[in-house]
C-alpha cells in the first residue's frame, strides 16, 4: 500500500463537521469517485465528526489517499481523546443512542464504506477509521 | 511607574510640526500611505498629534482607558473604521500609530541626553502608551469585523429560509446548503408559522439544495413532518436525488412514513390531486 496524500484537520466544534465533509468531498473527487459512493463517503464523515465532536469532546480528522493493488481509495481516522466507549457491541445496534440522536450515525457510517475499524475502551478515547475504495 | 515629566511634553509640544514631518516620512517610506490621500494622511497626522498632546496635558495617566484619554480612544475608533473600508488590515493600522515612535524617541533622546535614567524612564511610559494606541486599534478593527460576520450569519438565516406559496393551499420550502441545529430551528418555526398565516393544507419541503443528508438531518425532518401533521397540514419530501436516496437505504434510515418524492414538479402534482385540483385548471 502506498500513501499517495496525506493530512489532518481538526474536529473541535460544530463547523468543523461541515470543513471535514468539504474536505472529503474534495479529495474524493479528486480522486474520481463516483457520484454515489461519494456522497456516501461523505455521509458517513459527517456521521463520525459528529460523533467526535458530540460524544469525544472534540478531536482530529486524519486523511489520506491510499492506493493499493491499482486501486484508489480514501481513508479516514478520526480520533478523540473523549470518554471511550464502554459497550461496544451496544454502540454498533441500530437505534441505540447514548445522546439524543436517532442511534444510526455509527452502525450507518459502517454501512456507507468499504472499511470500517473501531478501536476504543472506557478512559482511552476513540478511533475510528474508515476507507473506501474507487 | 513615574509618570510622564512635563518637560517631555514640553518637547513634544515644541517640536510638533518636526515630528509629524518625520512620522509622515516613516509612514511614506513603509508604504503604510498607500490608497490613502495626502491631505487626509495629513490631517489624520496632525489630529492625532494634537490629541496626544491635550490627553498628555490632562491626563497623568498612560493608561488609555482613563478618562482623559476618551477623544484619543474615539479618533482611533474611526480611524480604524475608515481605514477597514479602504481596505487595509488591522496590522497596517496599527503601524499607522506605531509608525510616529521612531521621531518621538529621536527628540526624547536629544532631549535627555545629559540624563540617561530619566530617558529610559520616560521611553518606557511612552512606548507603553502607544502600544496601548496601537492594540486599541486592532481590538476595534476585530470587533467591528465581528460585527459584520455577526450580521451576515443573520442575514443568511433569514435569506436561506423563504417559504413560498406554490399554489392556493401549498407551500414550498426550497432547503440550502447546511441544515445544522439552529437553521433547522428558524425553518421549522418560519414553516409552522406560514402554515399557519396562509392556512395551507399541504406543504412540500425541497432537499435538492442539501448536498448532505445524515442522521441529523433526517432527525430534523422527521420532526419537522411531525409537528405540520399534528396541526392538521401535509408534507412532502422533494428533491431525493438518487444519491441521496442510496445513502438513506445504507444508513439504515426508515423514513417510509414521509411522502416523498424526487423532484419539485412531481411533487406539486401530487399536492395538487390531493387537494382535488390539477395543474391545468384554473383555480
Amino acid at each position: 500500500m502506498t500513501i499517495r496524500e496525506h493530512g489532518s484537520q481538526p474536529v473541535r466544534i460544530e463547523q468543523d463537521v461541515v470543513l471535514a465533509r468539504q474536505l472529503t468531498r474534495k479529495l474524493a473527487s479528486d480522486c474520481g469517485m463516483r457520484l454515489v459512493d461519494l456522497t456516501k463517503l461523505v455521509t458517513a464523515v459527517s456521521e463520525l465528526a459528529r460523533n467526535t465532536v458530540v460524544y469525544g469532546g472534540g478531536g482530529d480528522m486524519d486523511w489520506e489517499v491510499i492506493e493499493e493493488a491499482g486501486r484508489t481509495g480514501v481513508r479516514l481516522v478520526f480520533r478523540d481523546e473523549g470518554p471511550g466507549i464502554a459497550d461496544i457491541k451496544l454502540a454498533l445496534t441500530d437505534g441505540w443512542t447514548s445522546g439524543s440522536g436517532l442511534g444510526l450515525g455509527l452502525t450507518g457510517a459502517r454501512r456507507l464504506v468499504d472499511e470500517f475499524e473501531l478501536d476504543t475502551a472506557p478512559g482511552r478515547g476513540t478511533r475510528v477509521m474508515i476507507t473506501r475504495w474507487i | 511607574m513615574a509618570a510622564l515629566q512635563s518637560s517631555t511634553l514640553e518637547a513634544i509640544v515644541g517640536n510638533q510640526a518636526q515630528l509629524q514631518r518625520s512620522w509622515l516620512e516613516a509612514l511614506e517610506a513603509k508604504g503604510a500611505a498607500r490608497n490613502i490621500r495626502e491631505q487626509d494622511l495629513r490631517q489624520e497626522t496632525r489630529d492625532f498629534l494634537q490629541l496626544v498632546i491635550d490627553g498628555l496635558g490632562r491626563e497623568s495617566s498612560t493608561h488609555i482607558g482613563a478618562e482623559g484619554w476618551e477623544e484619543t480612544r474615539r479618533f482611533l475608533e474611526k480611524l480604524s473604521a475608515s481605514r477597514a473600508q479602504v481596505g487595509q488590515e488591522s496590522h497596517q493600522t496599527a503601524f499607522f500609530i506605531f509608525a510616529l515612535k521612531g521621531p518621538l524617541f529621536d527628540l526624547l533622546q536629544a532631549h535627555y541626553r545629559e540624563q540617561p535614567a530619566l530617558l529610559a524612564e520616560q521611553l518606557w511610559e511612552i512606548s507603553s502608551l502607544f502600544d496601548a494606541f496601537g492594540l486599541h486599534t486592532i481590538r476595534t478593527y476585530q470587533k467591528n469585523r465581528e460585527a459584520v460576520i455577526k450580521r451576515q450569519q443573520e442575514e443568511l438565516l433569514e435569506l436561506s429560509t423563504p417559504v413560498v406559496k406554490l399554489w392556493e393551499g401549498v407551500l414550498a420550502l426550497p432547503l440550502i446548503g447546511t441544515l445544522d441545529s439552529q437553521r433547522s430551528q428558524t425553518v421549522m418555526e418560519s414553516l409552522l408559522q406560514r402554515i399557519v398565516d396562509t392556512g395551507s393544507e399541504i406543504a412540500i419541503i425541497d432537499i435538492t439544495g442539501v448536498p448532505t443528508v445524515d442522521t441529523l438531518v433526517a432527525q430534523h425532518l422527521l420532526k419537522t413532518v411531525t409537528a405540520i401533521r399534528l396541526m392538521g397540514a401535509d408534507c412532502i419530501i422533494s428533491g431525493v436525488r438518487p444519491q441521496i436516496a442510496q445513502t438513506i437505504v445504507h444508513l439504515g434510515l426508515d423514513l417510509g412514513t414521509l411522502t416523498t418524492k424526487s423532484n419539485l414538479a412531481d411533487a406539486l402534482k401530487l399536492a395538487l390531486s390531493r387537494l382535488g385540483t390539477t395543474a391545468g385548471e384554473r383555480v
